[in-house]
């Protein structure tokens, strides 16, 4: 479905990718770990079009994807969570999810996918003239996902979701994305938690310092030394 | 839709009456020509002000070149009517086309810088806004484009600043005007979301131009000469002290700003030197105490009227 090959990446001087390839197939929930500065957000960004990478292609269905601007790879249906959740915040629960439907215009599509959105975050439905700064961390994440999710998206692109959130929140925060999994949406996971990334995903690739140096099912991930020592505490 | 239509009829009709008051006052000369010319002022600065807003307050891309804008406005409409002899809304059409131009292709390179380095990008090109005008001898040069007739009476600069606060109200409430909110909330969101965060800076300040440009004509109109003296940097902040004082992103904050600042400019025209001493000082005690602006991002409206008279009554209702 999604295909990443070889591509590099530059922050001015910096080089931040380096021959990063991967693949996601549809209906899965593939995840790239890795520590801190390795690629992982760079990885999610350049996909969704914030970056342009300077080598390699990506491609989505079959369509080159890597010169388009972000807007246009919105509309194809790949839908990015950003990092730290990046909620409007000085708008309204509701207003963030409208803007979410941004590229749309089927109205009553829209309003089911409303009714989805809060049957999944039922304290989203609870708060939505709430205004969205106002939210907890763990709301402001749920927000964020189902912003995303109001564009329809074939595939969801999370980035790190765990990101200063409380352990049992980290819990049904994963447990949130399993579901949305289930009901069809593919998903690449950008994840410091690799314990957790791990259990929910098919297949994991482990980035470090622009590379990719192991990849598998996450099984396998989860059972390697060198992914449990680096990785899992022992 | 039948509520939102009667709501606006109900203001326009409040704009009507607004409108035959004063003008009845001006006729029976209760307001003398003094006040005349501020009313004049303050629905120019008005304009000007919730224009900037749109900018500033809307979209978050911080401008101080709108003197710039406002020049441009004030000399081509001048060239308008007194070189061409065309009519004046022909030539406050053309002006706002112009300054929307220019705004339109200025916008597009230096929108891509962000915060400070927009603010001395747009600082700088008003400067040089002026400066070509002011070498540019066809309209005057550095003596100012003189003998340019009063077009401007109190109706046109009333009814187009009705105008400007209806256009900038609907688009502010539409879903290109979500867009641009989203765009100061949170520009990489926004992004995310598939807004084209370009396209709609540039067009926040294309428009934001346009409306610059009808103000300068207006301006041009009413005090008989367009001098580049009238248009420095010191005209671009004072139209950005009236939106930040009124609160960015507060249409009614931008008029109140306006019509402030305006009228308190007015009442000390008799102590020329204590005024920038009180306006300075209001602005630091603003500052100090409301950091975001009288109104902040709220907005007047009867429905808050309604809410402060209905207030105790629906406080039983709920204790039921």
């Amino acid at each position: 479905m999604l295909e990443v090959k070889q591509i590099d990446v530059y922050y001015g001087a910096i080089h931040a990718l380096k021959g990063v390839s991967l693949e996601v197939v549809e209906g899965e929930i593939v995840t790239l770990i890795g520590a801190n500065g390795a690629g992982k957000s760079t990885t999610l960004r350049t996909i969704s079009g914030l970056l342009k990478p300077q080598k390699g292609t990506i491609t989505f269905e079959g369509q080159t994807i890597a010169a388009k601007p972000a807007q246009q790879i919105v509309k194809l249906g790949i839908s990015q969570v950003p990092e730290g959740r990046r909620i409007f915040a000085n708008m309204s629960v509701m207003e963030n999810l409208e803007l979410g439907a941004y590229i749309r215009n089927d109205n009553k599509g829209i309003g089911e996918d409303l009714d989805m959105v809060f049957k999944r975050f039922p304290r989203l439905a609870e708060r939505r003239t709430q205004i969205a700064g106002t939210l907890s961390g763990g709301e402001q994440q749920m927000l964020a996902m189902g912003r995303a999710l109001m564009s329809r998206p074939r595939i969801l692109l999370l980035d790190e979701p765990s990101m200063g959130l409380a352990p049992l929140l980290v819990k049904e925060i994963f447990s949130i994305i399993k579901e949305i999994n289930a009901a069809g949406t593919t998903i690449l996971l950008v994840e410091q938690n690799a314990h957790m990334a791990l259990s929910i995903a098919h297949k994991a690739y482990v980035l470090e310092t622009g590379r990719i140096t192991l990849s598998g099912t996450a099984k396998e991930l989860a059972a390697s030394e060198s992914v449990r020592k680096a990785y899992l505490g022992g | 839709m039948n509520a939102v239509r009667k709501r606006d009829l109900l203001s326009l009709l409040g704009c009507v009456a607004l409108y035959a008051v004063i003008q009845g006052l001006i006729m029976v000369d209760i307001l003398g020509p003094f006040w005349q010319l501020n009313i004049v002022l303050i629905c120019i600065n008005i304009i000007l002000a919730v224009s900037l807003n749109l900018i500033n307050g809307f979209t978050g891309q911080f401008s101080i070149g709108h003197a710039g804008f406002m020049a441009v406005g004030a000399y081509l409409g001048a060239v308008m009517t007194v070189k061409l002899h065309l009519p004046f809304i022909v030539a406050i059409i053309a002006a706002a086309a112009a300054a929307g131009l220019l705004g339109f292709i200025i916008g597009l390179p230096t929108l891509r810088l962000s915060g400070d380095y927009l603010a001395i990008a747009t600082l700088g090109l008003g400067e040089i806004i002026r400066i070509t005008i002011l070498n540019i001898s066809y309209v005057g040069g550095a003596s100012g484009f003189m003998g340019i007739p009063r077009y401007t009476t109190f109706t046109w600069a009333f009814f187009l600043m009705i105008l400007t606060i209806f256009v900038i109200k609907n688009l502010i409430n539409s879903s290109h005007g979500r867009a641009c909110i989203s765009v100061r909330e949170n520009e990489i969101a926004a992004e995310a979301m598939g807004v084209d965060t370009t396209r709609y800076k540039v067009m926040a300040f294309t428009i934001g131009a346009a409306f610059a440009g009808i103000a300068g004509s207006l301006f041009s109109h009413y005090f008989y000469i367009a001098h580049p003296a009238s248009f420095t940097f010191m005209r671009s902040f004072d139209i950005l002290t009236m939106v930040v004082l009124g609160g960015l992103g507060s249409i009614t904050g931008s008029i109140t700003g306006a019509l402030l600042l305006t009228f308190i400019s007015a009442v000390l025209a008799s102590y020329p030197e204590w005024r920038m001493v009180i306006y300075s000082l209001m602005l630091i005690v603003l500052m100090l105490y409301r950091p975001q602006g009288l109104l902040g991002n709220h907005e007047i409206s009867l429905a808050i009227f309604k809410r402060l008279m209905g207030g105790v009554k629906s406080g039983n209702a709920q204790n039921k």
